[in-house]
């Protein structure tokens, strides 16, 4: 059983691991992580903390399946006297023959839950606040959600000068899971400790937040279920559930934030922009920092292709799961209920940045070692095949400055001294 | 150790409206390693996105050196385009001879060699007609 706590406040701490036993020391990984966050060494691959974003690229390119999410498990549900389960809204998308909200948050019942609150609501309670706040004109252009975890540690450590244009707003899982914990104190009389609050979530990436937050100083979630692994669970009797037991509370403009441009739809009297995928994120950061985007209000990223519904930890394909979502988004368009939620939904902590380590302890002294890291990059093959297990040609030099690799880790460098070894031993003989 | 510079060229393409603008994102990236502040690294990377795009639309490609030292970025666009005739004209806000193709792409507002002026520190035009165009920019680095 994975202790709920084992890992609060661990410095660095990634959700993202290695299974050693699995990992071939491929270049599959090191070549698609967005951060150059990996390196071969000793024939395994290497996660380096300060780098990784906890995307999950590495889980879903890895052809060994030896990149894995650390998450809780339902165990855990041991820990409290009473238990509430929060579906991100992408687990919505997972059953491809369900199509009542209800059924499948009866299925939490049947696994061990007490109650299901939905993530959806925090969704919805977001989207009204950020509206609000657009219109007071006082947000930093173009605003950049803040739901994606992923994308926030992308920019505290690739683009500081961009954390001033985050939605200044906690993501939907702690805002739905302040209200869970607080409705459950009043509904049960349990006190709030004794209440375990569970995030089903779609990706390791969250897992991480609720470990080490961002914007705040702790995490309302006790812990973080993969959804994988729940709809495993659920999987063998799902489709036999009769009685229902609970009643949705969510609404189209909640469900829809499971989808990549769901968070905007409700944001239409602006200029939004909505992209996916972390690479693709990456170039239109690049675009905004340099002001080239024009007059977009509001840019919606998310780190997945898809949004959340193509989350490492989801199990129906995205683009599956993406029409499901709008399905359900169309017959849960009722906006009935009043989600007029008493919560405090601000960050209440500043976004840090956490740039990467510096080359030199002064300009001057980083200028020298930049020159020699191009020079060393001309002298190698420029073939950025990762064999060295450095994603690039460039990465492999400057490890080498750093004094984390060698020329000879290169192959082809190392194949042309064995050569000129056996020349002169010919030479000898 | 003090009077180091780093030096690096780019290449510029002609008429690849796809691939303008790489090698400032490429000379960002340097920047960033350098640990230069982002409104100093902005100051460099919008003139030098500009005059880029400037050899891409108005000239035959060309290249650009980059110099930079503990105090300076100095960055030398040349190409063999046709030269400007009137600079004094080609400096003024929303003067430009783009073609309506290049506008539909969403260039040729003519505030590019404007906002050389306005972004960097100073910058210096040489140009000849018939030869080509030099644009110098200058940033400092402030310690
Ligand atoms: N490298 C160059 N070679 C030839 N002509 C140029 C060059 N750069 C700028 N020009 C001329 O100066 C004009 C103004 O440039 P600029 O302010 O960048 O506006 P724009 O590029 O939008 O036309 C251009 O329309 C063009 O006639
Ligand atoms: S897009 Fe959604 S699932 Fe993917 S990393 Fe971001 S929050 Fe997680
Ligand atoms: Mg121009």
């Amino acid at each position: 059983m994975e202790d709920i706590n084992k890992f609060r406040h661990e410095p660095y701490f990634h959700s993202v691991k290695l299974n050693h036993d699995l990992c071939k020391g491929c270049t599959s990984c090191l070549k698609r992580c967005p951060t150059e966050a990996i390196r071969v060494r000793n024939g395994k691959a290497k996660i380096i903390k300060e780098r990784c974003i906890d995307c999950g690229e590495c889980i879903r390119v890895c052809p060994y399946h030896a990149k894995i999410a650390v998450t809780n498990s339902l165990d855990n549900l041991k820990n409290f006297k009473y238990n509430i389960a929060l579906p991100a809204p992408s687990f919505y998308g997972q059953f491809r023959n369900i199509n009542d909200i209800n059924v499948i948050l009866t299925a939490f019942k049947k696994i061990g839950f007490d109650d299901v609150f939905e993530v959806t609501v925090g969704a919805e309670l977001i989207t009204k606040t950020t509206l609000k706040l657009l219109e007071t004109g006082k947000l930093k252009k173009p605003v950049i959600n803040s739901a994606c975890p992923a994308i926030i540690r992308l920019i505290q450590q690739r683009y500081p000068d961009l954390i001033e244009n985050i939605l200044p707003l906690k993501a939907p899982v702690e805002i739905a899971a302040s209200v869970a914990r607080n409705k459950a104190v009043k509904d049960t009389g349990f006190s709030q400790n004794e209440i375990g609050v569970f995030f089903i979530s779609p990706c390791a990436a969250k897992m991480t937040t609720i470990i080490n937050p961002i914007g705040s100083e702790t995490s309302n979630i006790d812990a973080v279920l993969s959804m994988k692994d729940v709809v495993n669970e659920m999987a063998p009797f799902i489709h036999k559930i009769k009685n229902i037991e609970f009643t949705t509370a969510s609404d189209s403009a909640g469900i829809v934030w499971a989808n990549s441009g769901g968070e905007i739809k409700a944001l239409s009297e602006y200029n939004c922009i909505s992209v996916d995928g972390i690479h693709n994120v990456y170039k239109v950061l690049e675009d905004v920092e340099d002001e080239k985007l024009g007059d977009i209000d509001f840019v919606e990223c998310s780190a997945c292709l898809s949004g959340c519904v193509g989350g490492p930890l989801t199990v129906e394909n995205p683009y599956i799961a993406k029409a499901k979502i709008r399905e359900l988004a169309k017959k849960y368009n009722i906006d009935t209920r009043p989600v007029n939620y008493e919560t405090d939904m601000f960050l209440d902590k500043e976004i840090e940045e956490t740039p990467l380590t510096k080359l030199g302890s002064s300009i001057s002294e980083t200028i020298s070692l930049m020159e020699k890291i191009n020079k060393l990059h001309e002298s190698l093959p420029q073939l950025d095949c990762a064999s060295c297990g450095a994603p690039s040609c460039n990465a492999l030099a400057e490890d080498i400055v750093r004094g984390f690799g060698k020329e000879s880790d290169c192959i082809i460098k190392l194949k042309e001294k064995i050569k000129l070894i056996s020349d002169e031993i010919q030479e000898l003989d | 150790m003090d009077n180091n510079t780093l030096n690096i060229r780019y290449e510029v393409v002609a008429k690849d409206f796809s691939r303008a603008g790489e090698a400032s994102s490429a000379l960002k990236k340097v920047l960033r390693k350098l640990n230069i502040s982002p409104d100093i690294i902005r100051k460099v990377s919008i003139p030098m996105y500009e005059a880029e795009i400037n050899m891409v639309i108005h000239a035959n490609g060309g290249y650009i050196d980059v110099d930079i030292t503990p105090e300076t970025i100095h960055v030398v666009l040349t190409d063999n385009g046709p030269g400007i005739a009137d600079l004094e004209l080609a400096m003024q806000e929303g003067y430009s001879t783009a073609t309506d193709n290049v506008r539909e792409l969403g260039f040729g507002a003519g505030m590019g060699l404007p906002n050389i002026k306005k972004y960097s520190d100073d910058m210096k035009i040489t140009t000849q007609l018939g030869k080509g165009t030099t644009v110098e920019i200058f940033v400092n680095i402030p310690a």
